[in-house]
């Protein structure tokens, strides 16, 4: 009885189920599957990661290099009495000048600003510019101006007999103190980098104060049930996902078309400068705006709905209003993930490229900005402007913005941190 | 539910006539009170009134709709936007919850130390300073802080770190901060939900110690799950059960004493001898 | 405090002491109000974005050089000739989404298995936030990376003689690293969302982590991965800058990735960046193929909220 009722039982096993040998080996093969795999994930995990360091390496690699200048006249050869031109005093350098330019030229120069209220060092530089007139003949990346050096040396002499090669650095002070220029060698970012200061500012203050009383409205006083409060946040959503060009093109009908009396600037002075059309700082920012503000709206939502439901119950049995309730205990705990959010969301805006040239950023200033109505350029639109030209110099010009604005957006998100840190800080203290 | 309307309250004098008296019996009276979860029904038909400066405890197993109920007295379900309130609930002879009646005002008057303690992230100063100032104190805070602190049995614990995070207090500290709070804005009802549930023993008996002490000046109203302690602090009890739908009701509402010594109700009884629950 | 309370409460002209009516709380309702418009222009903006676009697109089909067939059928986008085919910019536009999907969908959900199943609390504390750097960069930034690094590899790699200086192959390439973190970082969260109780049951059963991982996990937050890829897609449809430097700058229809051609987000790009007159035919074309790309992102939006949405009720 016993061995019947085991029997069917030993045989199901022994019938379906592998032997124990076999199905030790098929433990051991699915175990390699496994290890194989594994090794194949971390390798997607590293190419990640590689690109990431290809990217940078790039960048970093036209930055620095070698270039081979040639220029009009060897400075060499305006050397005084064997005093090289560097070291020249201010009124020699003026008669070098004289000597070597126009006169119409030397009178335009005088009428900008008399040389006699002009510095040594601008003189100088005025020497270079219009005397020297040095030019970039060829360039080299930093992995061939390290590794490759002679054969660098050897090709300048051989196709540019007349150039001095010297190893230079596209990103310098200069790079970042001095206004846009056709010339690569005295190009700069700065009318780029107030541009795109203006731009964020105008972004900012837009987006934040509505950003934030969106999501206030929506955590706080929307009923969820509400078709028209759900319709909001639905559509939040799905502006998160629309591509920034459309944003551009909302902006170019709504804010330089439409709205030009404004954004132009002519409502204030009754038309003064209307060269820049709608196509202003405060038409960009205001279009940036719109792109983040579902971003600073879904952000400043989550840090508000992660502040304890106890402090909104302890105001409000205190015999606070809501908006009592708020202010002083909802908004201080949701500021470190408003502001995280936010700039984060700023950082996109920063980076953000095809929405302004839509809008219409300008070709080329090389004038500052000075208010939310001037023509502009942003850092990423120079950037674009230089890669798409098919000199390498100009190419080396986009790398060194490149790394401008990755330098900018960095030191902005450490800022982040730093005041997220501080705020949770101040919060446990005070 | 036209008979819970008819029910008469416990009140000699109605609650009008004892409203215009200026002094009232009853802090709180309730009349035939339904609360919704939407279409669920938390808790049904409930009648009682808590005396004026006295210690009333509501006890009743989980789930039996005690804390939704002690929330109702001072409109803090309003919160919840599903939740909809049937009947009547006089606060000095006013329906707290009529149409012309301001939710915030009712709050300022009646106010709540909640389950677990929490004090706002601020100093310990601000926590108590805050409520006042928002409902327009302009007198001396200093002073008035430190009333609210020694009435709450805190101050010689804090005097000295007024300025310090009140987040760095023990659970207790924390606790008695928050009533402290509470007290300052002089309301004339502390509801408690299980105030001393989230502390240890000790701190628990400072904390019942407190409310003896405040039942002098004002109406309290507590939810607890501990049984003892509403023995031990409350003049009054409202035991309150859950049927087989989990909506609550209350079984039986009377002197602390006679609930404990001699229940007129079956379920009552079975409760306190531990018998469910 | 007493005094304050009771100025507050007590009526003129006598009355109970303690009155509980309701103040009209101006501030309150101004407030409320204004918060409320806040999320109204959310509203706004997409109801800006719907007329704008289709005001102007209207505009474009109403014109006599312009017939609605020809442009959904049509193989040559020549605005100067009076041609408007769309197809040469639809099939750039898909050409390189489907190369970056082929480069950012298989590894965007190794790394989010890798993330989820296998790494250490500390390894993923270290790799996410380098995951989010990638996500953080400009894609001006990416675009410089396709025509400076990409494509002289993708000519290193298949010859100089087939593949062309601007090609959609490089650009594609690039945008799957773009997209690599999104889809990375929504595929773990999928994964990370699926109980552990069946992981572990999983393990009881003598499976292999792998298998776990590949026949468990992924299967039961396949609907959150789904929903991953798609908004990959859509942001790869939607992305222009890369294309705009690196993809070529002429609408081109061809089917070969290492050719130049122009993506529908390029074209937009190019035509409104140069001297772009408001009465011109082609600023009104710009709108038309910006509409048909809003429809196409937000289709693919919806496609994956509405995915996401079903896979939450089935787990409740």
């Amino acid at each position: 009885m016993a061995l019947r009722s085991q029997q069917p039982v030993a045989q199901r096993a022994a019938g379906l189920m592998p032997s124990r040998a076999i199905s030790h080996k098929q433990v051991k093969v699915r175990q390699r599957r496994g290890h194989i795999w594994a090794v194949i994930f971390q390798l997607a995990l590293f190419s990640g990661i590689i690109a990431l360091g290809a990217l940078l390496y790039n960048i970093v690699n036209q930055s620095f290099g070698y270039v081979a200048i040639i220029n009009e006249i060897d400075p060499a050869e305006l050397a005084v009495d064997g005093v090289p031109l560097n070291e020249l005093p201010k009124d020699t350098l003026t008669r070098i000048l004289e000597t070597n330019i126009s006169k119409g030229l030397m009178r335009r120069y005088e009428n900008d600003m008399p040389f006699t209220e002009r510095s040594r060092e601008n003189v100088h530089e005025l020497i270079l510019e219009r005397v020297v007139e040095p030019q970039v003949a060829a360039t080299w990346s930093l992995a061939d101006s390290i590794f490759a050096r002679t054969r660098v040396f050897e090709e300048a002499k051989e196709k540019y007999p007349d150039s001095h090669v010297y190893f230079r650095s596209w990103l310098t002070t200069n790079f970042v103190s001095k206004a846009q220029s056709s010339e690569p060698l005295r190009a700069g970012v700065r009318t780029a980098i107030f541009g795109s200061l203006w731009v964020v500012a105008i972004t900012i203050l837009f987006s934040f104060p509505i950003g934030v009383g969106a999501a206030i409205y929506l955590e706080e006083y929307a009923h969820k049930e509400r078709f028209l409060n759900r319709l909001i946040q639905t559509n939040i959503n799905n502006l998160a996902g629309v591509p920034s060009i459309i944003y551009g093109m909302l902006g170019l009908a709504i804010f330089v078309r439409m709205l030009e009396v404004f954004t132009s600037g002519s409502f204030l002075d009754g038309g003064g400068d209307t060269t820049a059309n709608g196509r202003t700082i405060i038409s960009a920012g205001l279009t940036l705006g719109l792109l983040i503000l579902p971003l600073i709206i879904i952000n400043g939502q989550e840090a508000i709905r992660a502040v304890p439901h106890s402090l909104r119950q302890a105001g409000f049995g205190l015999g606070a209003t809501h908006w009592q309730v708020i202010w002083h205990h909802v908004l201080p705990g949701a500021m470190p993930g408003v502001l995280t959010g936010t700039i984060l969301a700023v950082s996109r805006a920063i980076g953000e490229t095809a929405p302004l040239i839509v809008v219409g950023a300008s070709t080329f200033i090389a004038v500052d900005p000075n208010g939310p109505f001037s023509k502009f350029t942003v850092l990423p639109i120079q950037i674009y402007q230089w890669t798409s030209r098919p000199q390498d110099e100009f190419r080396n010009l986009a790398a060194a913005a490149i790394l401008v604005l990755l330098i900018l957006l960095l030191s902005l998100n450490a800022s982040a941190v730093l005041l997220r840190n501080r705020f949770n800080r101040n919060q446990a203290n005070a | 539910m036209s008979i819970a309307i008819e029910r008469p309250l416990r009140t000699e004098e109605g609650p009008n006539a004892a409203s215009q008296n200026g002094m009232n019996r009853y802090a709180i009276e309730v009349g035939a009170m339904n609360v919704f979860y939407g279409d669920f029904c938390a808790v049904r038909d409930v009648s009682m009134q808590a005396p004026t400066n006295k210690i009333t405890a509501i006890i009743g197993p989980s789930g039996c709709g005690k804390s939704t109920v002690l929330r109702c007295f001072n409109r803090m379900n309003d919160l919840i936007s599903s939740v909809r309130i049937e009947g009547k609930v006089l606060f000095q002879g006013q329906n707290i919850y009529d149409v012309s009646v301001d939710p915030v005002e009712v709050r300022r008057r009646i106010g709540m130390v909640f389950q677990k303690p929490n004090p706002f992230p601020k100093t310990i100063y601000e926590n108590v300073a805050w409520g006042t100032r928002i409902n327009g104190f302009k007198g001396d805070m200093d002073e008035l802080v430190e009333r609210a602190l020694r009435a709450a049995a805190l101050w010689d614990e804090v005097k000295d770190k007024l300025q310090q995070s009140a987040l760095g207090l023990s659970g207790g500290q924390q606790q008695r901060l928050c009533i402290a709070r509470a007290i300052a804005v002089e309301p004339e009802i502390i509801l408690m939900d299980e105030p001393a549930s989230a502390l240890d023993p000790i701190a628990t008996l400072r904390i019942e110690d407190l409310m003896k002490e405040l039942s002098e000046q004002y109406t309290i109203i507590v939810v607890t799950h501990n049984m003892q302690q509403a023995a031990r602090v409350s003049d009054y009890t409202a035991f309150f059960n859950v049927d087989d739908n989990r909506t609550g009701y209350l079984i039986e509402f009377d002197d602390t004493e006679k609930i404990f010594t001699n229940p007129s109700q079956k379920s009552t009884e079975d409760y306190i001898t531990g018998r469910f629950g | 405090m007493a005094g304050a309370g009771q100025g507050d409460t007590t009526v003129p002209g006598g009355g109970p002491p303690l009155d509980l009516r309701r103040k009209p709380r101006l501030a309150e309702t101004i407030i409320q109000g204004f918060l409320f418009l806040c999320g109204a222009i959310s509203i706004l903006t997409t109801l800006g974005i719907v007329l704008v676009l289709g005001r102007e697109s209207l505009l474009f089909f109403a014109n006599e050089e312009v017939d609605l067939l020809k442009f959904f059928g049509g193989t040559e986008w020549q605005p100067a000739i009076g041609r408007f085919g769309i197809w040469p910019l639809v099939t750039a536009t898909f050409m390189a989404s489907l190369i970056a999907m082929a480069v950012a969908l298989p590894m965007g959900l190794c790394i989010a298995i890798y993330l989820s199943e296998y790494a250490g609390h500390r390894a993923r504390s270290i790799l996410k936030p380098i995951l989010e750097v990638l996500a953080g960069i400009p894609t001006v930034v990416y675009g410089y990376f396709a025509l400076t690094f990409m494509t002289p590899l993708l000519r290193v790699i298949f010859g100089r003689d087939l593949v062309e200086i601007y090609n959609t192959a490089s650009a594609g390439i690039v945008i799957g690293i773009l997209v690599i973190p999104l889809v990375s970082s929504m595929s773990e969260d999928a994964l990370s969302a699926v109980p552990n109780s069946l992981r572990q049951a999983s393990y009881g059963l003598g499976a292999t982590r792998l298998e776990t991982a590949v026949r468990i996990v992924v299967p039961a937050a396949l609907s959150g991965v789904a929903a991953a890829f798609i908004v990959a897609i859509s942001r790869a449809i939607g992305e222009t800058m890369i294309v705009a430097i690196a993809a070529g700058a002429g609408p081109n229809f061809t089917f070969s990735p290492f050719r130049a051609a122009e993506t529908m987000t390029g074209h937009i790009v190019r035509i409104s960046g140069g001297d772009l007159s408001y009465d011109s035919i082609d600023y009104n074309s710009i709108f038309a193929i910006g509409l048909l790309l809003f429809l196409i992102t937000l289709s693919l939006n919806i496609l994956s909220q509405w995915i996401v949405r079903r896979f939450r009720e089935e787990y409740e």
